[in-house]
């Protein structure tokens, strides 16, 4: 059987706003209610595992990448953090987890973090009930600029391949900014 | 870029809660940032059911709301609500001052006429007839002039405050545009109900709407208001004050009082003064009555009282433990006050049924009982610093002398002193010969998202350099009070040589023995209608309308909504406004460009963003050269 590479979440860090309706799709998604309104209620409150990190005039949605060779795999000591075989979305065995932090100490992305409830890695598991009905992340779905999109690489580098031939042909493009461009603006000057 | 000041009374403010462990709003803002884009361009419509709905910047998603509502109509109906938020706020204000005169003149209420000067002057304005009348019948004149403002059904019979008050010139342009009002309360519930779901949709309509809904916040939200302060408390003669965080006494019973209304802290000023006894009887060496935001200012203005916090300084003045008690009214009033106070032995009141908040005690206080309350509030106090005594404070030995009550009519009888005959002659001189390059009204509110840049001090720093003249009210006043822009010192330090030499003269002739301070404090947010009126003198005199003359307005730490209406009030005027952080507009390109450039041909006057000192101040002085140049000076 060929084997091809798994979509993933990319981010196309100009589209994000901070609106951060990711984070709250992404508690959503692993709440038991699966509903805003059940979520809110439940005891303990569930997680998000994406976070929007304010970068100067920018923001950008940080979360794990889930690498091929991913170093939170061979750092884990129990065989916790594993790769799922059928999305090679990298998850963690909330069984076999020992809190020993050692999958966030290796992760160069900061996409590991603890669950203040179990004390357990806690990380973005790329949705698999939703993925497995052919939907996209939560986090996706619920992104309103498109700064978020579930994509394999090829796909998204063929997106970036478009855009830059087309950049080389017809020349830059030369719209009018927009209004996150004049705030931008603004706030680059401070 | 402009370099990152902290400045120093902030920074040891800051220190005095870190040392108690107490996150202020600068860790509240941390964790909230980065804010959402969609609110920050006013693409968020949370107005129906069917939302909220937010528009793509970037155009990938949704275009226009469910409804179908353009992004240009959805900024314009969030302004106007922004706007109208404001126009109530100044408006309720307003009448509740009136009705408090009312009161008054019915003896139900325990206050006095103090300023039978403005009920002259206002008799005047009104065609109230004066001769051999008392001042009480007068003043009740006046008092159903502003009633009938106030239970118009007929809007084609315009406002009062309005039409008499108002420049006649600029009148018959708002009479053309559409924007003359009747009654504020109609426009404020035909500002609601139009920008709800399924009415106008159209921006431009909407923006004329936030102009009207400006307009009433500058003639009753302000001048109706402040009219009749004067009138119950007395017309602001020129006095000298102290501000910042150091006018707090350790060893006596400190009373902030804080939000806008002079109706309550006029009471407490009064009773502390009564109480004084009670006061060195609990061991104190007195009552120590500090201002706080601009019912600080208030009482600055017509008392001299010493000035301790602006509104971003209010939790940060409670973690010193030495203020026995925070008493408060309405507007700007931070809900953790009530938690911040909680820490210590402060007393943390609340007095208007409309302000409550959780864990503050709540003494009511209305006109009619005044006494009763604010000597309840005043003994309240004693008995906190009775609690308190002897117990360690940490209050940082910080804050400067500020010359403040500057209302017009104090800036005219200074005038009248160099030409009793011409008082504003001297003035017109220096500004046609240059030596005042122009005026601008710095006003509103500090805001924390520019405080690390000392946004304010800086901005003004800046236009003092090239000869502006600088008026002030409100938070910014407290800025600029703090870091000594009000003494004569500043005048040597900081004016451009023109400036300075006026102020000497005016100086020598107010008897200051040193030049007048260069930034005026001409009041509390209310009192930008003081700005306002004293640009209208200055137009008259000159045979101009107030748009020709060299003047700016500026925001430059906007928070409030009222902050907004009375930008809008400026542009009405035909004033130019410069504001930071950006409106809530920027998500709709045609109301962006309408507030920026178009503007300009409606009213002769436009909007602009600087979110640094220098570029806002640089801007400020090319576009005053601008109206210089029109006016052939």
């Amino acid at each position: 059987m060929e084997k091809t590479v798994s979509k993933t979440i990319f981010t196309v860090v100009e589209n994000c706003v901070a609106c951060k309706s990711c984070e709250i799709a992404c508690a959503v998604e692993h709440s038991c209610s699966k509903t805003l309104a059940g979520a809110i209620l439940e005891t303990p409150l569930p997680q998000r595992r994406i976070t929007v990190e304010g970068v100067g005039a920018y923001s950008y949605p940080s979360r794990c990448q889930h690498c091929s060779d991913a170093s939170c795999i061979t750092a884990c000591p129990t065989g916790a953090m594993q790769r799922d075989g059928n999305t090679d979305a990298v998850f963690s065995d909330h069984d076999r987890c020992i809190g020993c932090w050692m999958c966030v100490v290796v992760c160069p992305f900061g996409g590991v973090t603890a669950d203040p409830v179990n004390k357990k890695a806690l990380k973005c598991d790329r949705c698999p009930e939703r993925t497995a009905k052919g939907e996209a992340p939560a986090c996706v779905s619920a992104c309103p600029t498109g700064a978020l999109l579930f994509l394999t690489p090829e796909e998204f580098a063929a997106q970036r391949r478009q855009a830059t031939a087309h950049a080389a042909v017809c020349g830059e493009s030369t719209t009018k900014l927009n209004g996150m461009d004049i705030l931008r603006s603004l706030k680059g000057a401070n | 870029m402009d370099a990152t000041i902290l400045p120093v009374i902030e920074t040891a403010l800051l220190q005095v809660s870190a040392d108690k462990g107490l996150a202020t709003a600068r860790d509240r803002l941390e964790v909230m940032s980065p804010q959402c884009g969609f609110g920050e361009l006013g693409t968020c419509c949370r107005i129906c059911y069917m939302g909220p709905c937010r528009i793509d910047p970037f155009g990938n998603g949704p275009k226009t709301g469910v409804c179908g509502l353009t992004p240009d109509a959805m900024v314009a109906r969030n302004l106007l609500r922004d706007t109208v938020g404001g126009t109530a706020s100044h408006v309720g204000h307003a009448r509740h001052v009136l009705l408090t005169l009312r009161d008054t003149l019915k003896g139900k209420a325990p206050y006095q006429i103090k300023g039978v000067s403005k009920v002259m002057s206002l008799a005047k304005t009104f065609d109230v007839p004066t001769e051999g009348r008392e001042v009480n019948d007068i003043c009740r004149d006046l008092v159903n002039i502003a009633l009938e403002d106030f239970g118009r059904q007929d809007d084609e019979q315009p406002n009062n405050w309005l039409s008499k008050r108002a420049p006649v010139a600029e009148q018959a342009l708002w009479s053309k545009l559409g924007l003359m009002y009747s009654n504020p309360h109609n426009e404020i519930e035909t500002a609601m109900h139009a920008s709800s779901m399924g009415n106008d949709a159209d921006p431009l309509s909407l923006m004329m709407r936030v102009l009207k809904m400006s307009l009433i916040d500058g003639w009753t939200g302000l001048a109706l208001c402040v009219d009749l302060q004067d009138i119950l408390f007395g017309v602001p003669e020129i006095a000298v004050t102290e501000a910042a965080v150091g006018v707090l006494e350790e060893n006596s019973v400190n009373i902030a009082a804080h939000g806008h209304n002079p109706v309550l802290s006029e009471k407490i000023l009064e009773w502390a003064e009564k109480l004084e006894g009670e006061a060195l009887a609990a061991g104190s060496d007195g009552i120590n009555v500090v201002g706080v935001c601009c019912t600080g200012n208030e009482l600055s203005m017509r008392h001299g009282v010493k000035l301790a916090a602006h509104n971003s300084q209010t939790e940060l003045i409670l973690a010193t433990g030495a203020v026995d008690a925070m008493v408060v009214d309405i507007q700007c009033i931070w809900p953790q006050l009530a938690q911040v106070a909680k820490c210590f032995d402060t007393a943390f009141i609340t007095t208007d049924a409309m302000v409550r908040i959780p864990d503050a005690r709540h003494i009511p206080f209305e006109p009619h009982h005044a006494d009763e309350s604010a000597r309840e509030i005043v003994q309240t106090a004693i008995e906190a610093f009775r609690r308190r005594r002897g117990k360690p404070v940490d209050i940082p030995q910080l804050k400067s002398t500020a010359v403040a009550g500057l209302s017009v009519e104090a800036i005219i009888d200074l005038l009248s002193r160099l030409d009793a005959e011409d008082p504003l002659k001297p003035v017109l001189d220096q500004v046609a010969n240059g030596n005042i390059f122009g005026f601008v009204g710095v006003v509103g509110c500090s805001s924390i998202k520019f405080r690390d840049n000392a946004m304010t001090e800086e901005m003004v720093k800046h236009l003092l350099r090239q000869n502006v003249l600088v008026l002030t009210t409100g938070c910014t006043a407290h800025i600029c009070a703090q870091d000594g822009l009000m003494t004569s010192e500043a005048t040597y330090r900081y004016c451009g040589e023109g400036l300075r030499s006026v102020l000497e003269i005016l100086g020598e002739a107010a008897g200051l023995g040193g030049p007048l301070p260069p930034v005026w404090h001409m009041g509390a947010c209310v009192d930008n209608s003081r700005i306002v009126d004293l640009m209208v003198v200055l137009a008259e005199r000159l045979g101009v309308k107030v748009g020709q003359l060299p003047a700016v307005g500026s925001a430059p730490e906007l928070v409030q909504e009222k902050a907004v209406s009375i930008g809008g009030s400026f542009l009405a005027m035909g004033v130019s406004c410069h504001i930071a952080p950006a409106p809530k507009v920027l998500g709709g390109p045609m109301v962006t460009k309408l507030l920026t450039e178009d503007l300009q041909d409606l009213l002769g006057a436009v909007v602009r963003v600087e979110l640094q000192p220098k570029a806002a101040a640089d801007w400020m002085v090319a576009h005053i050269g601008e109206k210089r140049a029109a006016l052939g000076i």
